[in-house]
């Protein structure tokens, strides 16, 4: 689709996997239910994409470094990596 | 030992008797040392009661069982060390020294450990706390959170070492590669509690954007063990800090069949810890499914709203007329009539000419019609000159036989008047001529008579006069004179103009039934 090569909206790149999920969703169930105007309709499917895009961005994130707290001698808190 | 119960043989007796005779102090520490040496550390079964508390930190209490009851010390230094905070009924196995207090002559256990006695005893504790705490609403369905689908960073509060934390990691690799944060906790023995609960109120209190990344959902798990070594997880700090933390909690502590209160304060309660960490990152795989799903939904619904778009266009065209036909048509009426409009003149023009052309046909030649005059002149000449002599002739003829057959005629007629003149003027005598004149003019004066004796005239003449009024009409009524009137009076030989003079017209009405009487006579 032509439409993955536009760049993310921010509105959309600041939404969480799950929010992005559902409104692909409810943007889904919209078409499909067949009510909607013709532009809206199209409008819609832009935004489903943008979401579609952002979601799969999100499933690319994949990261498995691992840290410890480190509670120091003053109380304070920090981090080491761990193996 | 023995020793110690010995009287004192070189202690004088003021009495004939032969037992030896004691102070009270004597005997109390004689009772201390006998009991201290007899049992020295012992352990002591039974359930707590009389518990109290006191302010020097040092807790009283009693031990019971069916028929005994032991009074029990533990020393504020002793309590944090004890292994259990002692609750009344709790039964437990005391361990200490028994020891005598010789100033109110009782004996007590100091107690330096305490254990429960046994699982029932264990999980009888256990519920009464559960029971407590869900009666504070700590266990309330209602605060329970959602875990993230896609958290970003898992805290994780187990041991360093164990199986436990690899199992989370190795899962969590798998299903979806997501960072971790570790809090290392012992997750048994002495502290552990103390050490976990203030791991889950550290977590809770990572701030947003501080230094340390705050998790999106929080795993604490200790792997499997008996239900002492999961005790930790009943402890009462960490059950509320648990239900108090701001970081949706999982919580898999041992088995599928071991039940901690902590999982009853948790967000949701993993069977191990294996499977917490499913629950904690949702499957990758799956996840890409679900949007290739739900992109290949969006995909179908608008391609299908744009078919069914293209079909109520398709449809609403059908509906109009179709303009090519109707212009096509246009079109060709167009084109036919200005066809006939620039063939008319010259249709007219050759109707025209072939009218003409068909009168002309019928109109005689110029010449042959002139011949044709001509020669019917000629022709009426030629009978002219022929025929008029003959004509003459013939007129000249007749008009002689005319002449003779008037002449004749004449003569003959002459004769038949003449011979009926003969007869008419012997029929024409004067006598009947007279006499029938006599007859009729005595005919006549007789009718005359009689006309006369009818006319007013004669009326006249027998002494009668006839009125009319200045116009002439007759008057046959007095009322029909008005006063002063023109009249004309008639009589036999003329007419006299005379005025009515005054006659009553009242009078003349009166008189009107009356009839005159000379007229009566008339006629």
């Amino acid at each position: 689709m032509s439409a993955s090569l536009a760049p993310i909206p921010s509105d959309v790149a600041a939404l969480s996997f799950e929010e992005a999920l559902a409104e692909l969703e409810k943007i889904v169930r919209g078409l499909e239910s067949g009510q909607q105007k013709l532009e809206e309709a199209i409008t819609a499917f832009e935004r489903g994409s943008a979401l579609r895009r952002h979601c799969e961005a999100k499933l690319a994130e994949a990261e498995t470094r691992i840290q410890a707290i480190v509670e120091r001698a003053d109380g304070s808190l920090g981090t080491r990596p761990l193996a | 030992m023995a020793e110690t119960l010995v009287p004192p043989a070189a202690l004088p007796s003021t009495t004939t008797s032969n037992i030896p005779e004691y102070s009270v102090s004597e005997i109390s520490a004689a009772v201390k040392r006998t009991l201290e040496g007899a049992f020295g550390r012992v352990r002591v079964r039974g359930e707590i009661t009389e518990l109290k508390r006191y302010s020097s930190g040092h807790i009283y209490f009693s031990l019971k069982d069916e028929n005994g009851k032991l009074s029990g010390i533990i020393w504020k230094s002793a309590v944090s060390r004890l292994g259990l905070v002692p609750e009344n009924g709790v039964e437990v196995i005391a361990t200490g020294r028994v020891t005598a207090y010789g100033e109110r002559s009782s004996y007590q256990i100091i107690v330096e450990r305490m254990e429960y006695a046994g699982a029932g005893a264990l999980l009888a504790k256990i519920e009464m706390l559960r029971a407590r705490l869900a009666e504070e609403g700590l266990f309330a369905e209602t605060r329970k959170r959602a875990l993230p689908v896609l958290p970003r960073l898992v805290g994780v509060i187990t041991s360093e070492q164990g199986a436990v934390l690899q199992d989370i990691r190795t899962t969590i690799a798998r299903r979806f590669p997501r960072a971790i944060l570790l809090w290392p906790v012992p997750v048994q023995g002495e502290g552990a509690a103390a050490r976990i609960a203030a791991a889950i109120a550290g977590m809770s209190a990572l701030p947003a954007s501080g230094p340390i990344p705050r998790p999106d959902v929080l795993i604490v798990a200790r792997g499997g063990g008996s239900l002492e070594d999961l005790m930790a997880f009943n402890d009462e700090a960490v059950v509320r800090a648990a239900a108090g933390c701001s970081i949706p909690l999982i919580s898999a502590v041992g088995h599928e069949t071991d039940t901690t209160l902590i999982d009853f304060a948790s967000d949701r309660r993993a069977p191990t810890p294996t499977a917490a960490a499913e629950l904690a990152v949702p499957s990758r795989i799956e996840l890409a499914a679900d949007v290739a799903q739900k992109t290949g939904r969006l995909a179908t619904a608008v391609s299908r709203l744009m078919g069914e778009g293209r079909l109520r266009v398709t449809g609403a065209g059908r509906g109009l007329p179709d303009m090519a036909a109707v212009l096509g048509q246009a079109r060709q009426r167009l084109d036919d009539r200005a066809e006939r409009l620039r063939m008319a003149p010259r249709t007219l023009l050759m109707m025209r000419r072939a009218e003409w052309r068909h009168a002309a046909e019928r109109l005689p030649a110029p010449d042959a019609w002139l011949d044709g005059l001509r020669r019917q002149v000629r022709e009426a000449e030629t009978r002219l000159r022929l025929g008029l002599p003959q004509l003459l002739g013939l007129r000249r003829n007749a008009m002689a036989l005319g002449v003779q057959g008037l002449a004749s005629g004449l003569r003959h007629r002459i004769a038949v008047l003449a011979q009926a003149e003969a007869r008419i003027s012997a029929r024409l005598r004067p006598a009947p001529v007279e006499a029938g004149h006599r007859e009729a003019r005595a005919h006549l004066a007789g009718l005359s008579a009689r006309l006369d004796s009818v006319s007013y005239m004669a009326v006249l003449e027998r002494g009668f006069a006839l009125v009319s009024d200045a116009a002439g009409h007759p008057l046959t009524r007095a009322e029909e004179v008005g006063r002063g009137a023109a009249l004309a009076i008639r009589f036999a030989d003329g007419s006299v103009g005379a005025t009515a003079d005054g006659g009553d017209p009242a009078a003349s009405r009166a008189a009107r039934p009356r009839p005159p009487t000379r007229q009566g006579s008339l006629l």
